[in-house]
């Protein structure tokens, strides 16, 4: 075997066994959770059960419309995840366009970001009634200042001397931002993104709590007020898988374009 | 008399703070020929740069003309900037980044394009024109720089030490070769440095500039006797020595000068 096979066995092994301990902890812990229900460690009534959980999923995607709950929440998620990209790429350029309008707008934007979110909850309620509308706006909430800020200082920090390069060239304010300050940033685009999403789902299942008749979120408040714990559980399993094929999505774009242009 | 094609009438800039304001050039006087290649050394912060961004017209002068005796009223000189690092795109390739400036003013024409594969084809990048800069060797990307500055075909090129982020042996070769195609261009170059050998290699005159705020020091024409046409030809020249101890006197006089100021 030459050495070259024997690093790309090694290397191979190596993940071969990264993977296999990941697996390893979650069917530990399941293991143990399921046997303490079993063996009255801990109360199923409280703590529920890996097999209830099974068991509760079936009961609720056949007499729930399970899958409407969590079509609504992925909608909102995703509907205020784009707003928010959207939203927060356009005012983080116009900010890079006018330093004077970063300059007056930046303790805004820093008390705003580390407002509690949940806070102003009630009040979009009472503003846009209970709905979608409210739903979408806390999603957004959540995310969008952290979201602003970042990007602007990603823009701002762009080398002065590749901007200075177009200017060398003949070419405009819009031309660098163009040419430079965006292609230049694209991986902390898609960074911030990443951390947005999560937000955004975030801020769909506080919104969901307060002001839903439909949704994940609203099935993890109705089920713990009638302590169908299975149900909560349930839920919140469904909404972990949910942040990791969303986180996925953007992972997948991230590894797409650093093999394309990188 | 010749008439000058670049001529600087008694120019001086100050930077501006809250703690008060930094003179970086006052009283500078001289002017260059078209086709001269000019090189201008002076101690490190002596407003060197600042020198080129006005010529360049990126800043304003507080007092003085530069002024481009050749050209017709309202006529503006085609100048050509070449920073010290060559901040190529890594997501274009080099054939996008040498017609960078042709794209961002819209200039894309059959001509100008033809002449850029020219310039790809002589200086051994045509080969290359589909790679990424990060493929490309630092010589190579500083030669890919000068072609994206030459394909808007500037009158002035304009070099804020060029060669100084490469390693020594690179740097020889590189000098050599852009130097080399300047000439073969026929433009009029002004070249900052502070590698007094490279200065005298490759210029016709060197202008020494004083410490902070910066005058003009000295000129000093260069002849070299060269005895064949290889890449060190001009650094084994007689004369080459003499030049240096005379710049190497003046630079030093000067900064003697500050440290008993400050003692």
């Amino acid at each position: 075997m030459t050495l070259q096979e024997q690093y790309i066995r090694k290397h191979k092994r190596y993940h071969r066994m990264i993977f296999i301990a990941r697996l390893c902890i979650i069917a530990v812990f399941l293991l143990i959770w399921e046997m303490s229900a079993n063996m009255g460690f801990i109360d199923p009534f409280f703590f529920s059960s890996p097999s209830r959980v099974c068991k509760s999923f079936a009961e609720l995607y056949r007499e729930n419309d399970l899958s409407v709950h969590i079509g609504i929440t992925l909608l909102e998620t995703i509907l205020s995840f784009l707003l928010v990209f959207g939203i927060s790429m356009l005012t983080a350029t116009l900010l890079w366009y006018s330093d004077k309008a970063s300059a007056i707008l930046e303790p805004y934007l820093v008390v705003l970001n580390s407002l509690p979110k949940s806070a102003l909850a009630p009040l979009f309620i009472v503003w846009l009634g209970t709905g979608i509308r409210t739903i979408i706006v806390a999603g957004i909430s959540v995310a969008i200042f952290g979201a602003i800020i970042s990007l602007y200082t990603g823009f701002s920090l762009t080398e002065p001397e590749k901007c200075m390069l177009i200017t060398t060239l003949g070419g405009s304010r819009k031309q660098i931002f163009s040419n430079v300050v965006l292609p230049s940033n694209v991986l902390l685009i898609l960074s911030t993104m990443k951390v947005n999403i999560g937000l955004s789902l975030v801020g769909v299942i506080i919104g969901e709590f307060l002001a839903a008749r439909r949704g994940l979120g609203y099935l993890i408040i109705y089920g713990s007020q009638t302590f169908k714990m299975s149900m909560v559980i349930t839920s919140i399993v469904i909404l972990c898988v949910i942040a990791m094929l969303l986180y996925l999505i953007l992972q997948l774009a991230e590894h797409w374009y650093k093999k394309r242009v990188l | 008399m010749e008439t000058s094609y670049l001529s600087l009438d008694h120019l001086s800039y100050a930077y501006h703070g809250m703690h008060g304001e930094t003179c970086a050039l006052t009283d500078i006087s001289f002017s260059v020929k078209k086709g001269e290649f000019i090189a201008i050394v002076g101690p490190s912060g002596c407003g060197k740069s600042t020198l080129l961004s006005l010529i360049a017209g990126l800043l304003t002068p507080e007092a003085g003309k530069i002024l481009f005796p050749m050209l017709s009223q309202g006529e503006s000189p085609k100048i050509g900037y070449m920073l010290q690092r060559d901040h190529l795109f890594e997501w274009r390739t080099i054939y996008k980044n040498v017609t960078l400036g042709l794209e961002l003013g819209r200039l894309s024409t059959p001509e100008k394009l033809a002449k850029v594969d020219r310039y790809l084809k002589d200086y051994g990048l045509w080969d290359f024109r589909d790679k990424r800069p990060s493929e490309l060797s630092g010589g190579m990307k500083q030669r890919a720089a000068l072609i994206r500055t030459l394909a808007l075909e500037p009158e002035l090129l304009l070099l804020d030490e060029p060669f100084s982020a490469l390693d020594y042996q690179t740097r020889l070769q590189v000098s050599a070769d852009i130097s080399r195609i300047i000439r073969a261009e026929k433009k009029t170059a002004l070249l900052i440095t502070h590698d007094l050998s490279e200065a005298i290699s490759i210029s016709d005159r060197v202008i020494v500039l004083s410490n902070r705020p910066a005058t003009v020091k000295i000129q000093i024409p260069i002849r070299l006797t060269l005895t064949d046409d290889s890449m060190l030809a001009a650094r084994n020249a007689p004369e080459f020595k003499t030049y240096f101890n005379l710049l190497w006197e003046e630079l030093h006089d000067d900064t003697a000068g500050t440290i008993y100021q400050k003692a």
